[in-house]
Formats: C-alpha cells, structure tokens, sequence
C-alpha cells in the first residue's frame, strides 16, 4: 500500500501541497481529482522523488520514498507517466519501450515482457522502428504506458493520461486500466482532469483543491452525489 | 591540379583530426548542454602523459593507450567534481568552470612539463607515400590519423546506436527527467559521457601533437577550429561533427595553401562568425519542431 502522511511541498515561496494525507489500496484504482493547480501533478513528482518534500512522509511497501532518488524509486516497482507522458521522441517506439526495463537484470524477462506490450498495444508493434516523434497522441500515450509496464510495475502512477485525446482513445486507455487493475492485480493511481472518465474506472476518489485533501469517497458516490460533483468537479 | 590534390589531402587529415575534437565537443553539449572550452587543454595534457611515457623508453602505442585512459579518466573526474557542481546553476556558470580549467590545466602544464616546444613522435613516417613515381601529400601518419578518428567515431556509433549503455546515455541526454523516471542512473551516465569525449579529445592531442609541437597552449588553435566544425554540425549531431571537422580541414586547407599559412586562423573565425550569423543552429540540425 502506498501512504502518503501530511505531505508539504513548496516551490520557493508557493505552497502546492498543504498537508496532504491519503492512502492508496492495492489492486485498486484510485481517481486524483482537481482542478488546474490544484497540486495532482506536484503530488506525482513528490511520490516519485523528482520533487522534494518540505515535510511529511511517503511510504510504500514500508519502505519510505521521501530518501531515494528517482531512478531508485521505480526499482521499489513504483512507475510514473509523467505529465505529457514523456515519450522520448529522439528515439524509436522500441528504444522507448526497452529503456523502460534496462534496469532490470532479467534478459529474458525483459524480452518478454516487450513482447507482452506489443501484444497489448498492437499499433505500437506494427511502428516498431519508427522514431516515437511520428506516432499520434493515442499511440504516445500508449507508448508512455506501455514503457511504464516493460518495469513490471506494482504501482503504477499516471499523471492526466487522457490530456489532448479524443473520447473514444481516452475510453480505451481507460478500459486498459482498468482491465490492467482488474485481471493482474496492478495497483493504479489516475491523476484527471477528467473526471467522469476517471471515476467511471475508479474504486475510489480523492480530491485535491489548492493542495488539500477535500473529499475522499468511493467512486461511486463522488459521481452520483450531485452536490459533491457541482461544488469539486464541475460537472 | 597536383596543387589543389596536395591541399585537398591535407585537409582531409586535418579534417579528421578537428572532427575528433568536434566529437567530444558534441558529447558534452548533448549531455549536459555546456561547451567545454578545456576540451583541448585536456588532450594537451594527455599528450604531455603521453610523451612522459614515450621519454621512459617506452613504445608509441603504450602512450597512446594510457594517454587515452588518462584523458577517459580526468573526463570522468572533471564531470563529477567541477561540472556536477554547476550543471543545475545558470550557463554562465558552466562556461566560467570550462574556461578555468583551461588555463589552470595550461597552467599545470607549463610548470611540470616547461613551456618549450618539444617535438613529438609520430607513429609512422610523416612522408608521403608514393603513388606511382610521384610523392603525394598522404603520409602513412596521415593515414593512420584518419583511420584512427574513423575507428573511434564508428565506435562510438555501435555504442549509442546498439547498446544498452548506449541507450540510456541517449536517453539521459534527451530528457534526463523522464530517463530517471526509468530507473537511469543519470548521473553516471553523464560521467561517462564525459569520460568517453575526453578519450576521445585525448586521441585529437596525440594526433595533432608531431604537427604542431607540443607546449602548453598547442591545443588553442585546434579548439577553435574544433569548435567551428561542431557549430558547423549543429553541435548535436555526431554526423554533423566529422562532417564539420572536414568541412573546415578543407577550408582552411585551401585558405592556408592558396592566401598563405597566416590567414588560416582568421579563416577559421570568419567562417565561425558567418555561420554564427547565418545559421546559428548549424547546418545539420533537424529543422523541425522536437515537441509538441
Ligand atoms: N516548477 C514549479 N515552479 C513553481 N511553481 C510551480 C511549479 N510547478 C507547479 N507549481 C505551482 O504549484 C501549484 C500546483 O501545480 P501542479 O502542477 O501540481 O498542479 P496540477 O494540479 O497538476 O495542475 P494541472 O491540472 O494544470 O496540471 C500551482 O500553483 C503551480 O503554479
Ligand atoms: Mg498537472
């Protein structure tokens, strides 16, 4: 399980995250919410180690995340899709995909597991040499996630995966998730902007407003209560 | 005509040997976007090893070997101890530290090794081969030279373009954030990057080195010209740095040969400043948008 305790996070003088505490149950999908602003991205970086906390704690496993670098954090089996995915579009859909397990000493695995991502994602497979700067939207988004997989991740963290998609792609990288969450036991956390999209996929709901927790609910709930939508989602 | 083939093959050598020092410069521009001004400084002093080695009594191709491990090795130092420092400050910073180093390592130099000018030994004669009766200016140094360059630049290729290592300096080099994310130990990756363009740097000293003797600012000239050729390049593209370091060879070779020796430096600077002028991000540059 992923714990995050009274989380402060700061740039200079901004404060994007204000004591945030929130827990994320495995083999789940867990919806973040919010707002531009709102800190959903900051949150992401701050799990990850790209950002460093003022204060409070980052747990997953036991293990405290808020003392190890980046590079180290997804050895623990925490992969990050970042905000814009962050396709490497210097080099191919391949050499993405293979990046995303190098550290892994499993040769034969690592094959396998590009294997199993093609499978997944078979416009990736048919692009296989092609430099990522030609693929669309839909296939980067797919590319980001698939090289998120190549780590064999426990938890995987994606920050606005549906951002510049159309309905249709963002309803199928959902089903993924979810379909991911459901049948491998892959724990989720989904950062949206969406968020009828996300909380149709969802177990569970948090929502941030400028870097505060303000309502965690069951999915469910959050998207048939109507004033928690109005007042939170706008929707 | 003889003229004109004379020229042409020394600027090739030339050529080759600026296309080394291109290299490296492009190295450390694409992983840590500073231009290391002591790149020449640091072949200097590794052909100063180099020629220690030699004086002991031992061969040629044993100071070239530790000349390049000692050039791999300062790299390597120099990124963790004086780059690392400044790589997250603004460029000026990283330029003030580069442009330190070199005349700290001039410096150095000149006060353990003396500031004359001592000839060093080529690895092969340095007279033309004959082609038919007739003596050419392509001396088996000079072959050797270019070979020698050829071999490190596919080298290098093999390694970015099929190796794991390769891969993830690749990556660590675009788009270090998201590399790490990944679980690349960026910061190693940039250590290397700067060791492998010192030993790269170190091979452009040992070759200039029976050309130009070799004292404490014999590098200064060879720089500028190295720098030139990466400009020429685009400073991101390998390609473009053997293609630049040509470019110039032969262009200083025609301006040295046809208008005399003396312009050739000023050659070198008004084809920087036309360049810089002209195109600023280099002729071999991909012109298209990189993000979207
Ligand atoms: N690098 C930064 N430097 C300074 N302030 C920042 C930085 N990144 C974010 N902020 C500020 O922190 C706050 C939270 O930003 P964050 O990017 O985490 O929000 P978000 O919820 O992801 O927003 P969006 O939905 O627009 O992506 C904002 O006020 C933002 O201006
Ligand atoms: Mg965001």
């Amino acid at each position: 399980m992923l714990s995050v305790h009274d989380l402060r996070v700061s740039y200079g003088a901004v404060e994007a995250i204000s004591g945030v505490s929130l827990e994320v149950p495995d083999g789940a999908v867990t919806a973040v919410l919010g707002a531009n602003g709102a800190g959903k991205t900051t949150l992401l970086r701050t799990i990850t180690g790209l950002v460093r906390p003022r204060s409070g704690r980052v747990a997953y496993d036991g293990v405290e995340l808020t003392s190890l670098r980046a590079e180290e954090i997804v050895r623990r089996g925490v992969a990050h899709v970042p905000e814009g995915r962050g396709v490497i579009q210097d080099l191919t859909v391949d050499e993405n995909l293979r990046l995303g397990a190098l550290w892994r000493s499993d040769r034969d695995d690592r094959k396998k597991a590009l294997e199993e991502v093609y499978e997944l994602f078979p416009p990736l497979d048919t692009r296989r040499r092609q430099s990522a700067y030609t693929l669309s939207g839909g296939e980067r988004q797919m590319l980001a996630i698939g090289r998120a997989l190549m780590a064999r991740p426990k938890l995987l963290l994606l920050d606005e995966p549906s951002l510049g998609l159309a309905p249709l792609i963002t309803a199928q990288i959902m089903a993924l998730l979810r379909q991911l969450s459901s049948e491998s036991g892959l724990t989720v956390l989904l950062v949206e902007q969406n968020a009828r999209s996300a909380l149709s996929i969802a177990d569970q709901g948090i929502v941030l407003a400028l870097g505060k927790v303000v309502v965690t609910a069951e999915a469910s709930r959050l998207a048939e209560d109507e004033d928690l939508r109005h007042h939170y989602l706008g929707f | 005509m003889h003229e004109f083939v004379s020229f042409t093959l020394s600027g090739v050598t030339q050529g080759m040997i600026y296309s080394a020092l291109a290299m490296s410069l492009v190295l450390i521009w694409r992983g840590t976007r500073i231009v290391n001004f002591a790149q020449g400084a640091m072949g200097m002093i590794t052909t100063y090893v180099a020629i220690t080695v030699v004086d002991r009594g031992d061969s040629y191709w044993w100071a070239l070997v530790i000349a390049i491990l000692a050039g791999v090795i300062i790299g390597g130092l120099v990124e963790l101890v004086l780059v690392r420092p400044v790589e997250s400050k603004p460029p000026l910073n990283a330029v003030i530290v580069t442009l330190g180093l070199l005349i700290l390592l001039e410096a150095i130099a000149g006060m353990v090794w003396g500031g004359r000018y001592r000839s060093f030994p080529p690895a092969f004669s340095v007279q033309g081969v004959f082609v038919g009766s007739s003596r050419i200016n392509l001396s088996p140094f000079d072959i050797f030279t270019i070979c020698a360059v050829l071999a490190v630049m596919v080298g290098l290729l093999v390694l970015f373009r099929w190796t794991s290592i390769g891969l993830r300096m690749r990556a660590a080099a675009f788009e270090p954030e998201v590399a790490r994310l990944l679980g690349v130990r960026v910061g190693r990756m940039l250590t290397l990057g700067w060791a492998l363009a010192a030993g790269a740097g170190s091979l452009a000293g040992l070759l200039v080195a029976p050309n130009v003797f070799l004292y404490p600012s014999n590098m200064d000239a060879v720089l500028v010209y190295g720098f030139t050729a990466a400009i020429l390049g685009g400073l991101d593209s390998p390609v473009g740095a053997l293609i630049g370091g040509l470019g110039i060879g032969l262009a200083l070779s025609y301006i040295g040969g046809y208008e005399g020796a003396s312009l050739e430096t000023i050659g070198a600077l008004v084809i920087l400043i036309a360049l810089l002028m002209v195109r600023p991000e280099g002729l071999f540059t991909r012109v298209a948008p990189r993000r979207v």
